[in-house]
């Protein structure tokens, strides 16, 4: 156990030395110059401002400097927000959309095992046409269009109501999140209703089940302790990449809802060329989403025996 | 998220539905099935109201968490706070350098205006005023400025003249890299030094005694005084500057103020809070206690929203929102940004765009109006006519009303002929396809899209898009890798100066590069006369020699068209300084130790 | 059998014990013999949510490829006088003179005037000029105009112009007219530029005309016909209405479509062709080759997709005059390639494994045997579902892109494009998004059920269930 998840840290590290390679060597490739303004700076003023953030050296020795710095956790200043550094940045912002992230795949999750185990339950009655209904509108409706229309929605609800019941948009309290975390959880939420769905019709008609009828199990304990403990599994296992996934596409809602998360902050950080936030932001969430799913799997082996590690 | 695909396809398999057994399963015994459901109904909602309760408590938990980490809570108030005194706005992004030495951004520069003063400020109806100035006057090379000496930095220190000093050869230095330092050109010696050329102590800049500043002119120049007022012109704490160590302005508590107001916190990406000044000067000017910047978006919909739900003061609108507030019955009003918009011919050599009957043909092929009726639909916005803005002061009226640019109207017939006329002196069957430059903004894009199809229809012209990011394009601008580049130029002081000189041979932001001697000997006449008589004309000779070169093709001057909380009154728009400005704002119907006064005026900027 | 069950008290005679003899027949199969896909077809046939969606699809395939050429309208096609129009507008019109600019303020000639505000010619959608007398005291005037009846003077409606020269008591209104009523006022400004509360106003009846010029222009009439000042004559049709710039909605979601499928199924096509020759080579050759070769794959997997997506876009950059179609291609082949490998090396180890391998290797069968008759008809099912969900994930993610503006460059249309343009006018224009959104969730859905289809069709383990 301990040699497996040790192997898996190692290659989780090499990964992230993948990335910060791949990002520091195609970042500078991009056509374009992070130092120009709006307005035309002279070649003394031009060449101040490369000394000061190196680029004046050769690509060779800016990449060792890079990772020299990555080694220490320092990613340097940004470009844009010249006082700043990427790591204030990253600290600043990044548990707002963790948080945001978080609840989205809590909502994803519970609100998928819930709606799955009532269609498995319900199966080919109204309550399971319906919830699929929801669901098959929750895949196949783009977030950007659900984001847009809840804030519309919840615009309507307060001038209704005469007063603000939740924000419409924003970050800071608790009513803040609840709209944004429903929006991003929801085509993970359709998803994880389907999983769940067919997980649950699938340990109905297992064997240990009707051993467990025939034992003469009251239905309740049939129910919790072997349905839904056995068809939660998989939905497990897609937790991490789901929380991977949600992490770092949060950017739609958060730029709908005005969300200082750091997706927001990355797509800023590209269209501005700021070479130092997107590396940043990218080796982080890189390295967030390689140890997510290591630790998914090391969870998943505790929660379910049958799988061995190797 | 429905954009991950890797997950989704990895577990494919897992989804399988075991069709035929499991049918049987609620299907074989009724009664067992009704069991089931009824049981597990019970376990399902048990299961639910957990989940909802622990959801409730993750979030008060994160909530509380991301509290101690940082202050992420932000004001939630509502846009008008009559007990306080306050309002709550937004800001159109994070305000990404507050040091004013390095400042070159508008939403910097909308809370620096709040927040620091320079020598010189603009007051209610756009007169310039004495800030940290009391007095000054040009005397020949000479302009020495008087300072009051009741000016206080936040910490209670008096604002002295040596602040000047510092900070305007703190921009100078070339270990800066500030790339608003060109504004201090004028100042003798200061692009030399800038260079390095010689050292700071050569620039003329010299604090006499604590609050007399004397500022040596490399010429002597009528406008220097506007100048002045610019943002890169304010001054900054030496002492505090050093003990920041590198950090001036990251922080609400890395900044020393000088100006009504101070930041009192400032959660980045999310929301700054302003608060009254006690050390301000005039501080009795001041009629809010506390400014909100609670959100900090652009996106229009979600600032329509806010304002709809109360939650902030004010809002521009697009034209897609007009409807809306009509049928709200808000009060709209609307502003000259200050901008100008244009098509910029690429000029150099070997360019197509060099022949002048081509951009005359490109030219009259097209209508402004059209453009700004029929596509922009917004009435903040006025045609393009000129590189001269119509808000700008001439000898005593407007200076267009003075001097009146001429146009072309849109004669599809003449631009034909002229694009034949183009085409037999290039010795072109053919003309190739044209490459317009422009940013990836919605509304670039649209416009890029609308030209693009105007020129393919009257002139049978091939035009291709090229939409780059910013840097991009900025890039691409300068290396000339463009034949027609959507552009714009916002005024940096309040003088046709700043956008006169835009097209001299000598200047960087002429990316077209556009060389005319005429047009050069009339821009230094501009420069260097001290006779406002002069120069208009000067500058009137300008306009005529870029509309008969067609040296651009004007689109539109941009304006905005906004709507106001009602009960906030004496909000200023302006083209010069912040954008919105509330230092002379006041809530109607709020405490107020003042009465009355006459600052009704709203449109300070026009 | 029947013998055994209806009689239980039955002496058994010598008869029974003789042999029945030949039989006449061969005993009957008890299904025919179907190949492998077609049974998959039968399947698939038997689901009625898949047939469904499998027409679908076939329908999207007709709208793109051969919708084109029955609407023949160009998608880039401006038709301004016919803005962000919504579909079955009304579209009749009067021809009427060409625009002169209006420079004197005078009434036009046999036009009735009144006195205060008024109009000075008829309102057209091509101006609406405005007249009114001196009032007492002002000399600067600020014209606003409403959808609605004035009746605050706080809420005049849009700010149109300040009227600040001497002398002129007129102004010209061009803004966005439509065929509807307005209601336009004239306040006095006061000597600070502020609004008094002394204003006049009018209501106007637009009418909708096109200039003689325009009307041939866009081919509205013959080239023989004659036309003449106050004919009627139809603008042109739009179907689903007209976007933000007055092009085509139903020509636009066309080409739209042409590029959203395109990106949605062959990006996917070239990834899992990608990964299934990547994941079967390392699943054969096995070993060191495929520890090397999953390990690479490992990493590719490992970086955040979306970051990486909008990266290489910048990277790749999208020159003057192209779409932006191709950089988007390569990108989402190159990020998504390892996933159908690791599948398809997983699958083909496993197989490699099964009894019924090492029965047929036994039996002497032969390498190409072992491969065509076992590994891809049993991989085979794995891939086409695979491609199928991998379809919707390609078409959102190009949708997602473009949304945040970082997909295809202008003009080119895409859905997710449309999409975004259209979220601006949602609340005054809906069609504009209501249209493309619409046509990415039927895609995706119908993609999402085929491909739920098919995976029970194509699952071998089910044949037997049956």
């Amino acid at each position: 156990m301990w040699a497996y998840t040790l192997k898996r840290v190692l290659q989780g590290i090499i990964t992230v030395w993948f990335i910060a390679t791949a990002t520091f060597f195609g970042m500078h490739s991009v056509p374009g110059d992070p130092l120009s303004g709006e307005r035309a700076s002279t070649e003394a003023i031009r060449a101040n401002l490369e000394a000061r953030y190196g680029l004046d050296r050769p690509l060779g020795e800016q990449y060792v400097i890079f990772l020299g710095n990555m080694l220490r956790g320092d990613f340097g200043i940004s470009y844009t927000q010249q006082n700043r550094e990427v790591n204030d940045i990253i600290r600043e912002h990044f548990p707002v959309s963790a948080t945001l992230g978080i609840l989205a795949v809590m909502i994803a999750a519970l609100g998928g095992v819930l709606w799955g185990a009532l269609t498995a339950l319900y199966r080919n009655r109204l309550p399971d046409y319906i919830i699929m209904f929801l669901v098959i509108l929750g895949i196949s409706v783009p977030s950007f269009v659900f984001a847009a229309l809840g804030q519309l929605g919840l615009v309507g609800l307060n001038s209704a109501a005469g007063r603000t019941l939740l924000p419409v948009a924003g970050w800071g309290t608790v009513s803040h999140m609840l709209l944004p975390a429903l929006v991003l959880g929801l085509g993970t939420m359709a998803y994880m209703t389907r999983l769940m769905r067919s997980s649950m019709l699938e340990v109905m008609s297992a064997d240990y089940i009707r051993t467990a009828k025939a034992k003469g199990l009251p239905m309740s304990r049939i129910f919790t302790h072997h349905q839904l403990r056995n068809a939660v599994l998989p939905v497990i296992t897609v937790l991490g990449p789901a929380i991977a996934a949600i992490t770092t596409g949060g950017f739609v809602v958060e730029l709908v809802f005005a969300i200082p998360g750091l997706g927001r902050y990355f797509v800023q950080a590209v269209q501005q060329l700021d070479y130092t936030v997107i590396m940043g932001t990218t080796v982080f969430y890189g390295a967030f989403l390689v140890f997510m799913v290591i630790l998914v799997d090391l969870v998943y082996s505790w929660v379910d025996p049958r799988v061995r590690l190797q | 998220m429905q954009q991950e695909p890797n997950y989704r396809q990895s577990s494919a398999p897992i989804e399988s539905e075991p069709a035929v057994e499991a049918d049987k399963v609620p299907g074989d015994n009724s009664a067992q099935g009704q069991n089931l459901i009824s049981a597990a109904g019970k376990q399902l909602l048990t299961f639910a109201i957990v989940a909802v309760v622990g959801l409730l408590v993750t979030m008060f938990l994160l909530d509380a968490l991301a509290g101690l980490t940082s202050s992420q809570s932000t004001v939630s108030s509502s846009a008008i706070d009559y007990e306080n005194n306050e309002i709550t706005s937004h800001l159109r992004d994070e305000p990404p350098q507050m040091n004013s030495m390095r400042s070159t951004d508008s939403i910097s520069g909308q809370v620096l205006n709040h927040v620091m003063e320079g020598l010189l400020r603009y007051d209610e109806h756009g007169d310039l005023v004495g800030g940290v100035a009391e007095q000054w006057a040009l005397n020949g090379n000479v302009m020495t400025f008087h300072l009051r000496e009741n000016a206080r930095w936040s910490n209670g220190e008096a604002v002295t003249a040596h602040d000047f000093e510092f900070a305007w050869k703190n921009v100078l230095a070339p270990s800066t890299g500030s790339q608003y330092a060109f504004i201090l050109y004028p100042i003798l010696n200061a692009e030399a030094a800038n260079n390095g050329e010689v050292p700071l102590d050569d620039v003329g800049v010299q604090a006499v005694d604590d609050f007399t500043l004397e500022v040596t002119l490399e010429t002597p120049i009528a406008y220097f005084d506007r100048m002045v007022a610019f943002v890169t012109y304010m001054p900054a704490n030496e002492a505090f500057y050093e003990q920041t160590n590198g950090r001036y302005g990251a922080d609400a508590d890395e900044l020393l103020y000088n100006g009504p107001f101070m930041i009192e916190s400032w959660v980045h990406g999310a929301s700054m809070r302003l608060v009254k000044n006690p050390y301000y000067w005039d501080k009795e000017r001041i009629r809010l206690d506390a400014i909100n910047f609670a959100h900090m978006t652009s996106d229009p919909n979600t600032l329509l929203n806010l304002f709809k739900d109360e939650q902030i003061v004010m809002t521009n609108l697009g034209s897609q929102m007009l409807e809306e507030a009509m049928f709200q019955g808000w009060q709209i009003d609307r502003f000259m940004e200050g901008t100008v918009w244009y098509i910029e011919f690429n000029h150099r050599d070997g360019r197509l765009t060099t022949n002048k009957n081509l951009r005359m043909a490109l030219t009259l092929a097209q209508d402004p109006g059209e453009l700004v009726n029929r596509v922009i639909k917004l009435p903040g916005y006025l045609p393009g006519e000129s590189l001269f803005p119509v808000w700008l002061q001439g000898k005593e009226r407007p200076f267009r009303q003075e001097h009146p640019a001429p146009v072309y109207e849109r004669n599809i017939e003449l631009a034909r002929e002229y694009l034949q006329k183009a085409l037999d002196e290039m010795e072109l069957e053919e003309l190739p396809p044209l490459a317009l430059l422009t940013g990836d903004s919605p509304n670039a894009r649209m416009q890029a899209e609308y030209y693009q199809e105007v020129f393919q229809r009257n002139l049978g012209i091939d035009v291709v898009i090229d939409a780059q990011i910013f840097r991009q394009r900025l890039d691409k601008m300068t290396s000339g890798e463009f034949d027609l580049v959507m552009a714009g130029w916002g005024p940096d002081y309040n003088d046709p100066l700043t956008f006169a000189d835009l097209f001299a041979s000598w200047n960087l932001n002429n990316r077209g590069r556009y060389s005319n001697p005429e047009l050069d000997a009339q821009i230094r006449i501009a420069q260097s006369s001290l006779d406002t008589g002069e120069r208009m004309q000067a500058f009137a000779e300008i306009q005529r020699i870029i509309h008969e070169d067609v040296v651009i093709m004007p689109n539109y001057e941009r304006g905005y068209v906004y709507v106001t909380h009602p009960e906030l009154k004496g909000m200023l728009r302006r083209v010069i300084g912040a954008e919105t400005d509330f230092t002379y704002a006041w809530i109607d119907g709020a405490r107020d130790d003042r009465s009355g006064g006459d600052n009704d005026n709203q449109q300070g900027g026009e | 059998m029947s013998q055994y069950n209806d009689g239980v008290h039955r002496t058994l005679r010598d008869s029974d014990f003789e042999p029945l003899g030949e039989q006449s027949t061969t005993p009957l199969l008890v299904r025919p013999s179907r190949s492998y896909w077609q049974d998959a077809w039968i399947r698939l046939k038997a689901n009625r949510r898949a047939l469904v969606s499998l027409y679908l699809v076939i329908g999207l395939l007709l709208f793109t490829f051969i919708g084109p050429m029955i609407w023949r309208v160009d998608p880039a096609l401006q038709d301004v006088d016919q803005i962000s129009i919504a579909p079955g507008a009304d579209r009749s019109a009067l021809v009427a003179e060409a625009y002169e600019p209006w420079v004197n303020g005078q009434v036009e000639p046999d036009f009735a005037g009144g006195s205060g505000l008024r109009l000075a010619a008829e309102p057209t959608t091509l101006r609406v000029r405005l007249l009114w007398d001196p009032m007492p005291g002002a000399d600067n005037y600020r014209v606003y105009r409403n959808n609605y009846p004035i009746e605050d003077p706080q809420a005049l409606g849009i700010p149109l112009a300040d009227i600040t020269r001497d002398n002129v008591y007129w102004y010209e209104d061009r803004l966005d007219l439509r065929a509807r009523d307005y209601y336009y006022a004239v306040v006095v400004l006061d000597e600070l530029g502020q609004p008094t509360d002394q204003f006049e106003t009018v209501e106007v009846n637009v009418g909708r005309v096109i200039t003689a010029v325009e009307a041939r222009n866009r081919g509205l009439v013959g080239a023989g016909e004659s036309l003449a000042v106050g004919d009627e004559v139809m603008m042109p049709w739009h179907p689903l209405g007209t976007d933000y710039l007055g092009r085509d909605m139903l020509a636009r979601l066309m080409a739209g479509a042409r590029v959203s499928l395109f990106i949605g199924l062959l990006a996917p096509l070239l990834y899992v062709v990608i990964g299934v020759v990547y994941g079967a080579s390392a699943g054969f050759l096995g070993g060191k080759a495929d520890q090397v070769m999953m390990r690479f794959a490992d990493f590719v997997v490992a970086l955040p997709f979306l970051l990486f997506m909008i990266l290489f876009q910048v990277v790749f950059g999208i020159g003057p005059g192209e779409s932006g179609i191709v950089p988007m291609l390569i990108a989402l082949v190159v990020l998504l390639w390892p996933a159908t490998a690791r599948l398809v090396r997983g699958q083909i180890l496993q197989i490699r494994e099964e009894a019924y391998v090492s029965a047929a290797k036994l039996l002497g069968a032969s390498h190409h045997y072992l491969i065509l008759r076992h590994m891809i008809p049993n991989t085979l099912g794995v891939i086409l579902v695979t491609l199928t969900f991998a379809v919707p994930s390609a078409i959102f993610t190009e949708a997602f892109l473009s949304f945040i503006g970082m997909g295809v460059a202008p003009p080119t249309a895409s859905w997710g494009s449309m999409c975004n343009e259209g979220l601006k006018n949602m609340l005054t224009h809906p069609h504009e998004l209501v249209f493309p959104a619409a046509m990415i969730s039927i895609t995706v859905l119908a993609f999402n059920l085929l491909g739920d289809g098919l995976r029970d069709a194509l699952d071998a383990k089910m044949r037997s269930a049956e």
